[in-house]
């Protein structure tokens, strides 16, 4: 890469847990990108889903006179921001103003101060990999560091195409929502045709970490069908996590369409079963 | 009333406990260890404080015996022969532990239990049966958390034992360390021992690999976190109220150069005539067995000097109101901490300590756990108080600045919410990554637990309730962590949960 473009490349940062014991295994730094082409009813950080388009609604209703316009953009002044969430409330396009363009040598300098403690980073989001070339440049420093690097992603983009990254990378955690393609459209807004071609292929270089499915009230039939359908594939060799549906967070068209009850332990049994069954024993509810 | 009819009527006292503080009473009425009118002034202004050790000290405040002796050699005193199984272990030990006297009365330490039962694990359901009688047998006599064993570093079969019956039994005594080193220690073990860790709020972690390279030699860790000598201990541990101190001074200056040394050296002068007291005046170092014996040797005992109130004595003196904005999120403050405790160090080493000759003769300074009397003026050792904590990455390393001072003793204590519960990996990341920084001692526990860490000792939640009933508890310790609750809200640390990612 030029080093002008490395020196101008920057990614939208909406968050960096410093330290996070549910983002893959260890202790780990989390790092979450805005913005997602998926648009997932149940998201439960519907704000990180995409770009702010600076329509400055959030700017009139900050309570802290922390948001400005300058010159067309919205600016956030974290300092200082009251972390109230009204300009998340307030946006109608399921975006916010308070994120951080970075660069690849501030998010090392985040992970360097905390590396003692960490066993690796993992990207998240939104979707990640919507940043693809910045998280290449990213794990390239972080691997520097003797740190592992995860992806959590949703499998949108096809990773067959980004044989460097898969490289580096040290596993993918891997959203797979659906499997009856209708449903998965329904749900987030998009095809499933790619996701399920990503569980073969990072099957077949052995980088899948883990799986996940969230599992709806109401929809038996669906989630049976994902669930049977990714157990299968996986069996043995990744773990596989089944995500009880929560209502919080949750948008108002996600709730009217998936309900407003919690998902609870009994229900989630007959789906581990399931795993068992089809040889997955690493199957965990969460 | 008089105040021995205040104890003799008090019915959140157990008849084990009217006798002590009958015995206290009677101890504190004494005059014999003449104290400088200065010293006593600065009891008086809470700038110092004796931690309740009064003015007739007849027994160094912490003894920790070489167990191992008992079980190479026996007892003559108290006509023990070497143990030859599991049942004879646990049977002398019990016995033993009731004669080793301390400030509370009770054993502060019993011993690194991973050593003295290895010979004797011949049979995994008869060790757990034994060591499950001896763990009851403990907590319903040595009624005292303060009360201390060890384990490791090694992984055992003895070890697993252990751990399963502490989750099994849920005991608030003994108090209970892991000597951690990653070399040593494997990591399922160490696992183990978080997942332990999480549910009955012990075993707590030290950093073995700092301990050993202190140089202090072959030690325990007694009481909350006390690192001594074994076969010594610690003779007293009067403390500095840095908060109250700073009050004191003029201006951060003033502070550093006269009132610091002021009242460090009027309290290292304190522990010198202390400490002549117990080894020339009273009878522990000239009849008692467990130095007749060579369980003990008074060359290796040191005095402790103990600290409170770092962080606020920061903020005092730099002006900082809000301790939101001070020590812990501050890094002028922290900076300041590190100049007190580079003099107060020095202040310390520079003193030449009194019968401490296996110490190098100096007294050690240490991070005491605070009592309730300090309310929220003076956090413990260099804690940063409750209700500030930063988040938890920010927390240890802004801790890990100081532990390397305390060599007799620091650390802290961290609150978990269940998610950790299912990763015990992560927490041992977090754990190897602040020992690699420089942290001493590391101690955790569920938010959600009955036994929970008070500021150094564990107590039961439930057990606190029965004395907000006026009902007797078992444990000596309990009424402090009803104290430490309602004074100094130590129940209500920062839970490092799910809730830090918004």
């Amino acid at each position: 890469m030029h080093w002008i473009v490395e020196f101008m490349m920057r990614a939208p940062v909406n968050k960096i847990i410093p330290f996070s014991n549910v983002d893959g295994p260890g202790n780990r730094c989390a790092i979450f990108f805005q913005s997602c082409p998926f648009s997932c009813l149940y998201c439960h950080n519907p704000e990180t889903i995409r770009m702010c388009r600076n329509c400055g609604k959030c700017v009139e209703k900050c309570p802290a006179e922390a948001l400005k316009i300058e010159e067309g953009i919205v600016r956030w002044n974290e300092s200082v921001c009251v972390n109230c969430d009204t300009c998340i409330k307030e946006c109608e396009y399921l975006a916010s103003p308070k994120i951080h363009f970075m660069s690849v040598e501030e998010i090392v300098e985040e992970i360097r101060k905390r590396k003692a403690f960490l066993r690796g980073i993992t990207v998240s989001g939104g979707e990640c990999m919507n940043q693809s070339a910045f998280l290449l440049e990213l794990f390239k420093e972080v691997k520097k560091l003797g740190l592992t690097c995860l992806i959590d992603s949703n499998g949108y983009y096809d990773f067959e195409n980004y044989p460097e990254l898969m490289e580096l990378c040290d596993g993918v955690m891997l959203d797979v929502k659906a499997v009856d393609p209708a449903f998965h459209q329904e749900l987030c807004g998009c095809s499933n045709e790619i996701v399920l071609k990503n569980l073969d292929y990072l099957l077949k270089i052995h980088k899948l970490e883990e799986v996940r499915t969230v599992i709806l009230p109401h929809f038996d039939e669906q989630n049976e069908k994902t669930v049977c359908y990714v157990s299968k594939k996986i069996k043995n060799q990744s773990r596989y996590k089944l995500i009880r549906y929560r209502k919080y967070g949750v948008r108002k068209e996600g709730l009217r369409k998936l309900g407003e009850e919690n998902v609870s332990q009994e229900y989630m049994e007959p789906y581990k079963q399931i795993c068992f069954k089809n040889g997955n024993k690493q199957s965990v509810i969460i | 009333m008089s105040r021995v009819k205040d104890i003799i009527s008090d019915s959140t006292l157990t008849y084990h406990q009217q006798v002590l503080a009958l015995a206290r009473l009677a101890e504190n009425d004494d005059d014999s260890l003449p104290l400088e009118p200065e010293f006593e002034q600065a009891l008086k202004e809470e700038t110092l404080c004796d931690l309740g050790e009064g003015r007739a000290p007849y027994r160094p405040r912490y003894i920790l015996p070489d167990y191992r002796i008992l079980m190479e050699k026996g007892c003559e005193f108290l006509g023990l022969t070497p143990a030859t199984d599991i049942w004879e272990a646990c049977n002398n030990l019990l016995i033993m532990y009731k004669h080793v006297p301390s400030i509370t009365s009770f054993p502060v330490y019993l011993g690194n239990f991973t050593d003295l039962f290895a010979p004797f694990d011949k049979d995994e359901k008869e060790t757990k049966k034994a060591l499950k009688m001896f763990l009851l047998h403990i907590d319903k006599t040595l009624t005292d958390s303060f009360v201390h064993a060890n384990i490791g570093p090694k992984d055992s079969r003895v070890n697993r034992i252990l751990l399963d019956l502490t989750k099994e039994m849920q005991l608030a005594i003994p108090n209970l360390t892991l000597l951690y080193d990653p070399e040593q220690t494997n990591d399922e073990f160490a696992k183990a021992c978080v997942d332990c860790m999480l549910a009955t709020s012990k075993p707590s972690f030290a950093n073995d690999v700092m301990y050993r390279g202190d140089g202090i030699g072959n030690y325990g860790i007694a009481s909350c976190y006390n690192a001594l000598k074994i076969g010594g201990g610690g003779y007293t541990l009067p403390r500095i109220r840095l908060y109250n101190v700073a009050t004191k001074a003029k201006d951060k200056d003033d502070f550093l150069h006269n009132v610091l040394p002021h009242y460090a050296q009027l309290l290292l002068r304190n522990m010198d005539s202390r400490i002549r007291y117990i080894v020339e005046e009273s009878n522990f170092f000239k009849s008692n067995f467990l130095v007749r014996e060579g369980f003990v040797k008074r060359e290796n005992f040191t005095g402790m000097f103990g600290v409170v109130g770092l962080a606020e004595c920061c903020n005092y003196l730099l002006g900082i109101k809000d301790p939101a904005k001070g020590y812990g999120h501050n890094e002028e403050a922290e900076k300041l901490g590190n100049i007190i405790m580079d003099k107060l160090e020095s202040l310390v080493k520079e003193h030449r300590g009194l019968y401490c000759e296996g110490c190098n003769n100096q007294y050690v300074l240490h991070a005491q756990v605070g009592i309730d009397s300090d309310g929220r003026e003076n956090s413990p050792g260099a804690r940063i108080p409750i209700g500030v904590e930063p988040d938890l990455c920010d927390h240890i390393q802004v801790e890990c600045k100081y532990h390397k001072y305390f060599v007799s003793g620091i650390g802290d204590i961290f609150r978990f919410d269940d998610t950790w519960n299912n990763t015990p990996d992560a927490l041992l990341d977090i754990i190897k990554g602040a020992f690699a920084q420089g942290m001493r001692y590391f101690t955790g526990y569920n938010a959600d637990n009955d036994v929970v860490r008070v500021t150094g000792y564990l107590v039961k939640k439930s057990e606190i309730e029965k004395l907000d009933h006026h009902e007797a508890s078992l444990n000596n310790v309990t009424v402090f962590g009803q104290g430490a609750r309602n004074t100094a809200n130590a129940l209500d640390r920062r839970i490092y949960d799910e809730s830090s990612r918004k």
